[in-house]
């Protein structure tokens, strides 16, 4: 099979083979949780729940408000002890519910009707989607059931689901590809029927020649669903990437994949939306990978969401003496923690530790003007150019140069032989030049 | 940025709870609270610059089998006055020292490998502090050159010394019929061929660096593996030497092959040390390609109109000085722009 790619990116060395043969575990429920009622993109949940109410798992404990948001769901039983800003793993605090996990109590799983797959209708589909507080879980959370519910202008013809995992380290999708094949392609036929799409393809990138052979060979029985090999390189699974990929087809700036007839779905949503619809579960555990050198026991492990981030990393054994640095999400676009009780969310991903040698950092000197983060760069920016705009207050130049096209994937920074934190910069810069804009249009 | 992240953490008091947990540290463990991306490539500048000096040694080596051990003497000046003149200049500047960058070093290397064989030692001093001084530090250092300092140290002398500059020496297993001069001054001043083989192996006269094309060429593809040189600007220059060298070759068969042009003087060191330089070539992958088919059209012109026998120097000199003018048209079209202007 051929392999088909995006032109430029890079080469990351992988560090998968920590993980990528570990089924997942179940962690043991932590004494207290944290739901934040922002999860996803979009509007924050109301919470349903005062303090010292008694709570069930997968009691809806928030509700959507809005159409861009989505619900928050109790992973334990126990009783709600405050309501309050808390920190999270963004690096921000937010309004947020602490439940303390009562275990003597009976409890009983709330759960939603069974649906028989076959005879759902797309509106059911939307609707328990949505119910069940399911939201991308690649990483920037947006609520699925908008995703399923694209603008009656606007025609789409394929569905990908991202199993690219183009992140080192992290192996989730990897394991769900290989542990649940079938759940997996029941998800991709639901998501299709949903936006009524007779096309659907498998991205997988060809470092997981495992997951290709057992999805190509569940694909053959299924009409319209196929599998597309693809050649590893990062950033593969940003929508933009993954499309051109698959498709050929590129979504211009400031547009979205809808506009080019694709609808990108992660493995661990298609997962999630299967769930849902055929178990009739709701979304309140997070799959993800604890790996990195600097954890003692790196696993794939199915964490109740709210989990203390310490908690997690204490059923894996600890951090290592050289451990320098704990990221929540992926090495090239995660967060940096400081405090590791901030809980793990909805579309965590991967809670990795690293150490002195993996995060290396090297002197920063002049720029070189090799224009290797020119080649490197997915969108065809100019790296060097948008940071030193960003340094020189060029901020008109920065925006005609394309700053806000920028989706940070940190490729350039990644490259750059004299060490320049170039996506740093343009982050700035781009944040400068979103508010210049905004101003603008108040005048 | 580094906290103590237990330490930060020993208190934490919840609002709404009456209690105040205690966690106790665990470990001392101090955390990096950096920005992604979290993993960085291993290169450093200094990394890139030892790099390039280990695919000169083919080079060395070959100018030290033809021209005699002594030749390293040349080296030696060339590089430890490189590497003065950039620590004088920046302590007088009170700026950091950087010399182990290697960059400095790099560049007497290479200025060194332009010179003929026996050069004076106090020129070639004189042409490491001319490099350095007038053709990096005057700008500002590393990064923010216009012109390639080797070149410029090299320009110099050839302007100061234009006699010694040009005396040749016989390379060391000469036959009788082989001349000291070089292949390019025997054709233009003599009508003397030299043949290809010659050539490739280095048994003519020449400057240090340029007598042997397969030591150039080792070195050139060694860096073009590790990714240091972008092979699209030694490609263009070498096409373009095919297609503008053949155009001249057409029209007057007196004129030497396109062949000829390649292997003789300095084009393939040119094209795989001196062009490539990253500082003084383009940023952009479409401007690598013009960059390399002018330096191989004004080269060609020097070679055949030109008073001076050999022009590579020049060529890439003035080539240099446009890089600013093509990173500015030639910047690549932002992915998904294309297709919206064709919907459109």
């Amino acid at each position: 099979m051929s392999s088909k790619t995006f032109k430029s990116g890079i080469h990351p060395k992988e560090y998968k083979e920590l993980t990528e043969h570990l089924s997942f575990e179940t962690i043991p429920l932590p004494d207290e949780i944290t739901l934040p009622l922002s999860q996803h993109l979009g509007k924050e949940a109301k919470a349903l729940v005062k303090k010292g109410d008694e709570v069930q798992p997968g009691q809806m404990i928030a509700q959507a408000e809005g159409f861009v948001s989505a619900p928050i769901h109790s992973s334990v039983a126990g009783k709600v002890m405050s309501l309050g800003k808390e920190q999270t793993s963004s690096g921000f605090p937010k309004d947020s519910i602490v439940i303390k996990t009562n275990e003597t109590v009976e409890s009983q799983k709330f759960l939603f009707t069974p649906l028989n797959p076959n005879a759902v209708t797309a509106e059911e589909i939307r609707e328990r989607v949505a119910l069940a507080g399911i939201v991308g879980q690649g990483g920037a959370a947006f609520p699925t059931a908008v995703k399923l519910t694209p603008p009656k202008d606007k025609t789409i013809d394929v569905v990908i689901l991202n199993g690219c995992e183009c992140e080192p380290y992290l192996t989730r999708d990897y394991r769900f590809m290989i542990e649940r094949p079938d759940d997996l392609i029941s998800g991709l036929k639901l998501i299709m029927k949903a936006l009524d799409v007779k096309r659907g393809v498998i991205g997988i990138e060809d470092n997981k020649p495992e997951a290709i052979k057992i999805l190509s060979g569940k694909a053959k029985y299924e009409e319209g669903i196929e599998v597309v090999s693809l050649k590893t390189k990062y950033p593969q699974g940003a929508e933009k990437m993954l499309i051109k990929a698959v498709t050929g087809r590129e979504v211009p700036p400031g547009k979205l994949p809808l506009d080019v007839g694709a609808v990108i779905q992660n493995i661990g949503t298609a997962i999630a939306i299967h769930d849902a619809i055929v178990n009739g579960e709701v979304l309140i555990t997070a799959a993800l990978t604890v790996s990195g050198k600097g954890i003692k026991n790196p696993k794939n492990l199915i964490v109740p969401v709210g989990t203390p981030i310490q908690n997690v990393i204490d059923y894996c054994g600890g951090v290592t003496e050289d451990a320098m640095k704990i990221v929540v999400g992926g090495p090239m676009m995660g967060f940096a923690q400081f405090d590791l009780q901030a809980p793990v969310m909805k579309a965590t991903s991967g809670i990795l530790v690293l150490t002195k040698d993996e995060v290396a950092k090297n002197p920063e000197t002049p720029c070189l003007r090799c224009g290797q983060c020119i080649e490197a760069c997915p969108l065809n920016l100019m790296p060097t150019k948008l940071a030193r705009y960003t340094q020189l207050n060029r901020f008109e130049h920065a925006e005609e140069a394309g700053i806000t096209v920028c989706m940070e994937c940190g490729t350039c920074a990644y490259t750059c032989p004299a060490n320049i934190p170039l996506v740093q910069w343009i982050r700035l810069g781009k944040q400068k030049v979103l508010q210049m804009q905004k101003e603008r249009v108040v005048k | 940025m580094i906290v103590n992240l237990w330490q930060a953490q020993v208190e934490v008091k919840r609002k709404n709870m009456e209690t105040t947990t205690t966690i106790e540290p665990k470990q001392k463990v101090y955390f990096d609270l950096t920005t992604s991306p979290h993993l960085h490539s291993r290169w450093t500048t200094s990394k890139v610059m030892w790099f390039v000096v280990a695919a000169l040694v083919p080079s060395i080596a070959a100018a030290l089998t033809f021209f005699g051990w002594t030749q390293i003497f040349i080296i030696i000046v060339a590089v430890a006055f490189s590497v003065g003149t950039e620590i004088s200049i920046q302590t007088i500047r009170k700026k950091q020292i950087t010399w182990f960058d290697g960059s400095a070093a790099l560049t007497g290397l290479l200025l060194a490998l332009t010179l003929p064989p026996n050069f004076s030692l106090s020129a070639t001093a004189i042409g490491a502090i001319v490099a350095i001084g007038l053709g990096k530090q005057i700008f500002g250092g590393l990064g923010y050159n216009i012109f390639n300092p080797a070149l410029v140290g090299r320009a110099f002398l050839q302007a100061a010394f234009p006699v010694q500059i040009t005396t040749w020496t016989k390379p060391n297993f000469a036959v009788d019929s082989v001349t000291s001069a070089t292949p390019l001054a025997a054709l233009k001043f003599d009508k003397i061929f030299t043949d290809t083989a010659s050539m490739t192996i280095g048994n003519i006269g020449g400057s240090l660096g340029e007598t042997s094309a397969i030591a150039v060429l080792i070195g050139g593809i060694f860096l073009i593996a590790v990714g240091i040189v972008n092979w699209r600007i030694p490609l263009s220059m070498i096409i373009g030497m095919l297609v503008f060298g053949g155009i001249f070759w057409l029209i007057d068969p007196q004129n030497p092959t396109p062949v000829f042009h390649i292997f003789a003087g300095s084009f393939l060191f040119g094209a795989m040390f001196m062009a490539t330089d990253w500082v003084t070539s383009p940023i952009t992958n479409k401007g690598m390609w013009i960059f390399g088919f002018g330096i191989s059209l004004v080269l060609i012109v020097i070679r055949i109109y030109g008073g001076l026998p050999e022009g590579v120097m020049y060529s890439i000199l003035f080539m240099n000085g446009f890089v600013p003018l093509v990173n500015r048209y030639t910047k690549p079209t932002i992915f998904g722009v294309a297709k919206e202007a064709v919907k459109k």
